[in-house]
């Protein structure tokens, strides 16, 4: 028989080797699931993983690479500053939502000026919408006590019910001939969230992602306030000893994450995504819990993470075209992802022992 | 009266540790015995033995004349001997019925159990609902289910471990009302409690242990709280060991500070009042859940109160946060290592950083130099002779008296003006306590105003000029530990409050006068 034995200390190995093994075991059980729909498992894996990147139309699905790792890893650097302190912002995709209104309210607002300065008070607007989308939650909780798990959550709805208002009537486009939307930002020069460099998806929203990367990593690593942030996740009576102020934190949690998510939003709504519509949002804000955690809450973990996400959203959508698998079958695979890596996660912090059969 | 169970000559040691030392005593059939101490003097050790889940060293144990050896638990309940732990284990999902189905060896059908649970307790005056969620109950009403399980087994002998701690006033009257009924039907009850009023209302006999031994037995009825209390702290008043000093100014004043309970088994600190001089060590004694932790947390900053409640150096600090007030020159050390004055999984850089972040300067603008805090760590580490393999050891690693040194040396270090040590020794062994108390006179030599507040009596008498009384939230005037009685720490402790400073040679005759044999020692 065995048994479980816990560690004196978390294995450094199973950390890190933990994300691969849940790769792995996700590959090897998808398979068997896309095998039991009658479909060919490797030809479905080998979609997937193999052709976005190296396929024969990898030039189209490169680009799109970034465009969808941008915002999960932008998203996912917030909520992880938030995790580690053991506050729960679920509610990403409603601030993301809110952050893309405010931003496009302002380029709407403006339309059609041009003027080098509506982007950038674009991105302003995005991120402090989806920072006061956030602070609901924390507000909420620091006062009367509440469970921001729910309440973040819950708000992603009422966000979702604003979009669908905001693109049927106030931003709807007067000129769009009484379809539902927007006016179409990439076509407002002023307002255009273009590629960098053209051809790649490297947008600036790509390049926001990787500097909140980089500055996770040293808020995390070489600031008091990462440092506190663990603190509190680890110990919370430690943390009031260590004079850290828990509503405070709470509320830079809840409000900085949801900043992030904003900007995602923001970057979204003025460059891949172009206008606001009720489809706007496609789940970033969800699937960025799971890049978090496929990430180990480290900010260049994420930014594997994001990157392998997005490449399992591309290459869904590929299998689905090439071998046939309905989407659901994705999403299922997507979520075995998350599953595996909680699960092996045992590892880290137990070993497995052969127990002795005593007589 | 027949005897129940007789404990003969029990030992039991431990590393470093003789937990019980040729203890014996005899527990009458239906009679409700005390069994007396402070904490560590080995009443838990005992009753455990009593109870199968440890097994004694030395001595015998006899039930009805019968060698009585418990195995485990189990075997033990098979005898007739059930226990009523002080932390209950009961899962707050599952219904009363449920939960003590769960603690049963052999449970009947769930219909059959609702309604014994039902006859029991009506029976016993402590009515419960077997159908109630475990969650939504009160602490006394949980208590009330772990009582039930032992009265289902129809016991013979009921173990009952500090069961008043997390009761109310009514409550315990409930409670007591059941023991007294349970006593006359001819159950025997042991009752463990340092509660000395309770037990003189409750209990027929007391036996009382210091140190793992036997040190007295009496009939609670007729023997004083004082004279109990002598008892449990030992006759014998150690000299401090260092000469007085000449206290200087103030340097820490806390004027009427009172405060609500944070949460519902809390203290409420009411009217505390004390000022600790420059050199002076302030000793605050007192039972646990009297305050303690309420009152370091106050004076920590955790939780805040008036500006004036208290003054470091003459300063304002109540309304002030923790890093302020370290600012200010007042640095503290909780009572738990672990989680609050320490985080476990952190390495011991990490944590030297914890606290010491603004006494010793580790981060500019908020950025945190790693390099300073190591070296911080190492320090404490070399001037605390902490045992461990380096600076990069998780805190939770190390051993309690290590990390303690730890613990007490990153605060001792900071050069404070204010230092307040809740517990400093609690769970360490021998060698590393007298470590941590020489650190505390020698800080408190260098012109630091110290205070100890401690469970151990001795270990306060041993340290401190001044003594103070921490009952229900209230603390007693200080007085002067010099010259100090056994019987007048017996009524502060007791809460005799208002009793007003004697004249020093009144103090120094009842010293004398207490250091007379005493009647309820036996020879």
């Amino acid at each position: 028989m065995f048994r479980l034995e816990k560690r004196p200390e978390p294995s450094r190995l199973w950390t890190w080797g933990t994300p691969v093994l849940a790769v792995v075991a996700t590959m090897i059980v998808g398979g068997l699931l896309f095998a039991a729909m009658g479909k060919d498992p490797l030809l479905a894996i080998r979609a997937i993983f193999w052709d976005p990147l190296f396929g024969p139309n990898a030039s189209y699905f490169r680009p799109q690479l970034l465009v969808k790792a941008g915002p999960l890893i932008l998203i996912a650097i917030g909520l992880s500053f938030g995790f580690r302190a053991a506050i729960w912002n679920i509610g990403a995709e409603g601030q993301y939502i809110i952050g893309a209104l405010a931003g496009a309210g302002v380029a709407l607002a403006a339309y059609p000026a041009e003027n080098p300065l509506i982007f950038p008070a674009m991105v302003v607007a995005g991120a402090l919408g989806g920072f006061l989308w956030g602070l609901i939650p924390a507000l909420l909780r620091v006062r009367f006590g509440t469970n921001e798990i729910l309440v973040s959550l819950m708000l992603v709805y009422v966000a979702e019910n604003i979009l669908s208002y905001m693109a049927h009537g106030p931003m709807k486009n007067p000129q769009g001939y009484g379809f539902p939307g927007s006016r179409n930002l990439q076509q407002y020069p002023s307002a255009h969230n273009a590629e960098v460099i053209a051809g790649t998806g490297l947008h600036w929203g790509v390049l926001t992602a990787l500097a909140a990367v980089v500055l996770g990593y040293v808020l995390l690593n070489r600031h008091l306030f990462g440092f506190q942030i663990r603190v509190a996740g680890q110990a919370p009576r430690a943390a009031r000893f260590a004079g850290i102020n828990p509503n405070r934190l709470a509320a830079l949690c809840l409000g900085g994450s949801g900043a992030l998510a904003g900007l995602a939003g923001i970057f979204e709504v003025s460059g891949p995504g172009g206008q606001i519509t009720d489809a706007f949002n496609v789940g970033y804000g969800f699937t960025a819990i799971i890049v978090a955690f496929l990430g180990r809450l480290h900010p260049f973990g994420i930014l594997l993470a994001g990157l392998l996400m997005a490449l399992t959203y591309i290459g869904g959508e590929t299998a689905q075209l090439v071998v046939g698998l309905p989407a659901a079958a994705i999403q299922a695979f997507q979520g075995m992802l998350l599953f595996f890596l909680l699960a092996f996660d045992l590892l880290t912090h137990y070993r497995i022992r052969r127990r002795r059969i005593t007589a | 009266m027949t005897d129940l169970l007789r404990i003969e000559g029990i030992s039991k040691s431990y590393p470093g540790v003789k937990a019980n030392d040729d203890v014996s005593f005899t527990i009458g059939a239906g009679r409700i015995h005390a069994l007396l101490g402070e904490n560590g003097a080995g009443k838990s050790t005992l009753v455990k033995m009593i109870y199968g889940l440890v097994r004694p060293d030395n001595g015998r144990m006899e039930m009805r004349g019968a060698p009585y050896q418990p195995s485990e638990p189990r075997a033990a309940r098979g005898m007739g001997v059930a226990m009523v732990f002080q932390h209950f284990s009961l899962f707050n999902a599952l219904s009363v019925a449920e939960n003590v189905a769960l603690g049963m060896d052999n449970p009947p059908a769930m219909r059959d159990l609702a309604r014994r649970i039902r006859e029991v307790s009506e029976g016993y005056g402590l009515p419960l609902d077997p159908t109630r969620i475990v969650g939504d109950l009160s602490a006394g009403e949980r208590q009330r289910i772990e009582i039930l399980r032992c009265l289902l087994q129809d016991p013979k002998l009921l173990i009952m471990d500090e069961p008043t701690s997390v009761l109310t006033p009514q409550e315990v009257m409930i409670l007591f009302g059941t023991l007294r009924q349970l006593a006359a039907e001819g159950t025997s009850i042991l009752y463990i409690s340092h509660k000395l009023e309770e037990i003189r209302s409750l209990c027929g006999d007391a036996t009382i242990l210091r140190h793992g031994k036997v040190v007295g037995s009496c009939n609670p009825r007729a023997t004083s709280a004082r004279a109990m209390a002598e008892l449990m702290v030992g006759a014998t008043l150690r000299a401090p060991a260092r000469g007085a000093s000449t206290p200087g100014k103030a340097a820490l004043e806390v004027s009427d500070l009172t405060l609500p309970a944070t949460h519902p088994f809390g203290t409420t600190l009411r009217g505390i009042n004390m000022t600790v001089r420059q050199g002076e060590v302030f000793g605050i004694g007192g039972v646990a859940g009297n305050g303690q932790d309420e009152l370091l947390l106050a004076l920590s900053g955790e939780v805040r109160s008036a500006a004036g409640a208290v003054r470091v150096l003459g300063k304002p600090v109540g309304d002030r946060d923790v890093n302020s007030r370290r600012r200010a020159g007042l640095v503290t050390a909780p009572e738990e290592r672990l989680g609050h004055a320490a985080v476990p999984e952190m390495s011991l850089t990490e944590n030297a950083l914890l606290s010491g972040a603004v006494r010793k300067g580790l981060a500019r603008r908020g950025f945190i130099d790693w390099n300073a805090a190591q070296g911080w760590a190492a320090e404490i580490i070399a001037a605390f002779d902490v045992r461990t393999r380096g600076t990069a050891t998780p805190a939770g690693a190390l051993s309690g008296g290590n990390l303690q040194k730890f613990v007490i040396g990153r605060e001792i270090l900071q050069k404070p003006a204010v230092i307040i040590v809740n517990q400093p020794t609690w769970g360490v062994d021998a060698a590393a306590a007298a470590f941590i108390r020489q650190a505390l006179l020698d800080l408190a030599a260098e012109g630091a105003a110290v205070v100890v507040i401690s469970q151990d009596i001795d270990e306060i008498l041993e340290i401190a000029d001044s003594f103070a009384a921490l009952n229900e939230g209230r603390l007693s005037p200080p007085r002067p530990v010099a010259g100090l009685t056994l019987d007048q720490i017996g009524l502060m402790l007791g809460g005799a409050h208002g009793t007003q400073p004697a004249e020093p040679d009144a103090l120094h005759s009842a010293h004398l006068a207490s250091e007379q044999e005493d009647p309820h020692v036996p020879t």
